[in-house]
């Protein structure tokens, strides 16, 4: 197998441009690249559209935030594609005040448009969102009964993942709660950069316990 | 109106307590965040349910003491938790499969409003309050019962329980059970149907406090709770 480059976190922030749809790994904040997101805040990142669960926390009160949520209050992202942003006051701010776009979109159709992306595919059929305001603009098909609704596939530019392990060559092994969107997103990206918190030698790992095989990553970062 | 004597108290536990009696071992059960959390605590001794949680785990156990805190174990509220032995993580996409999937028994959920066609508003208070419905549309599409878990009434008085729902929609038509702190309602041809209510109140007193059609099931009794 090919050892991936390994590259700095500031590096990591250069490969990701402004303008660029860029995925982020975590699920309010586990299992987010929390050095590749600094070093994109101390780079000035800008007009960025984020897909990724949410907007992280950010407490207001205690100042306490992580994941993306550091970004967000930086005015990083010009839209963001989200489940939910309930956690983090400072988007739905921007969003009322016109500063941000915010899609928000149920969170297994998230899932299943970031994988169908990863996967070839150019849609699918769900009954989720079906006779609420998420079926607006969209085809709805008849199927045995029951109405779905047809979503597309959501690719990024670029893949920002968290791992617990990463062997030379990029294959990954994720940390319990802290998988969440990072398979997927290793998947349906051009370019895909991992922070993993041990980096180990290719062979080292069990190869029946790989969750993202090594042949999407790209670039491998030191948490 | 007539007054009535009776005053209304809110009762939290007793909706835990009672959603709990809906489980049997092997049911797979997703919390949601708030009130349905309390749920867990009142599943009764003898039943086994499995514990879904959207951001990927099956076997969730109760939160850690202080110092078992560990960074990558979290429930979809981002608190703290443990996995039951034989319990297991998976991505995303997975979770969604067996939310979607039918795999889950039982969803409980918390309610902005609910009407008597079984449509769910919980999500947004547009121009207030959009945290957006993170997996809740999901949940309450795939899940094989709803459960919509309430207190009965509104600050203003009135019932959560309406006619029609005026908030914009989680779902359409997919809520089985409602149960709030006066009673358990089941959704049937486009009404609530009373089948157990709570001392000290009578199925009168529920009947004319909620602000939709509730029919009182021949059969309801009150909860030996």
């Amino acid at each position: 197998m090919i050892a991936k480059p390994m590259i700095s976190p500031q590096k990591a922030a250069e490969l990701v441009q402004d303008g660029m749809v860029v995925h982020v790994g975590g699920f309010l904040g586990c299992g987010s690249p929390e050095r590749i997101i600094q070093a994109l805040l101390e780079r000035g990142a800008k007009n960025l559209t984020l897909v990724c669960n949410d907007t992280a926390v950010y407490d207001p009160k205690t100042g306490r935030k992580n994941g993306v949520a550091p970004l967000v209050l930086a005015k990083a992202f010009s839209r963001v594609i989200v489940s939910h942003i309930g956690t983090n006051p400072e988007t739905q701010r921007q969003m009322n005040a016109g500063e941000m776009i915010v899609d928000l979109v149920p969170q297994g159709t998230l899932a299943e448009r970031i994988r169908a992306a990863g996967c070839g595919l150019g849609g699918f059929l769900t009954p989720t969102g079906v006779g609420t305001e998420v079926e607006n603009g969209k085809q709805k098909f008849e199927m045995n009964g029951r109405t779905y609704l047809l979503e597309l596939p959501l690719k990024g530019n670029i893949a920002l993942l968290k791992a617990r392990k990463a062997d030379k060559a990029g294959n990954l092994v994720y940390s319990k709660t802290a998988r969440n969107f990072n398979p997927l997103m290793a998947m349906a990206c051009d370019i895909v950069i991992v922070e993993a918190e041990e980096i180990v030698e290719i062979g080292s790992l069990d190869p029946d316990q790989i969750h993202t095989p090594s042949i999407f990553v790209d670039y491998i970062v030191q948490a | 109106m007539r007054e009535t004597a009776m005053e209304y108290v809110e009762n939290k536990e007793i909706i835990a307590r009672r959603i709990a009696r809906f489980f049997k071992t092997g049911n797979v059960v997703n919390l949601g965040i708030g009130l349905p959390t309390l749920v867990a605590n009142f599943v009764p001794a003898g039943e086994t349910v499995i514990l879904q949680s959207e951001n990927g785990l099956i076997g969730l156990g109760p939160a850690p003491d202080a110092d078992h805190v560990d960074k990558d174990l979290i429930n979809a509220g981002a608190q703290p938790v443990t996995l039951q032995v034989g319990g297991c993580y998976f991505d995303s996409a997975t979770s969604f499969g067996i939310i979607r999937g039918g795999h889950v028994d039982f969803t409980v959920l918390g309610v902005l409003e609910v009407d008597q066609e079984g449509n769910l508003a919980n999500y947004k208070i547009p121009g207030k309050l959009v945290p957006g419905m993170g997996g809740a549309m999901d949940l309450v599409a795939g899940s094989k019962k709803v459960i919509a878990a309430t207190t009965h009434f509104e600050k203003s008085g009135s019932s959560k329980l309406k006619r029609r729902c005026a908030l914009p929609l989680t779902a359409q038509k997919e809520v089985d059970y409602v149960v709030t702190d006066l009673g358990v309602f089941e959704i049937k041809n486009n009404t609530f149907v009373l089948t157990e209510y709570f001392a000290p109140y009578t199925p009168e007193y529920i009947v004319e406090k909620t602000d939709a059609d509730v029919v009182v099931s021949e059969h309801c009794k009150l909860s030996d709770i």
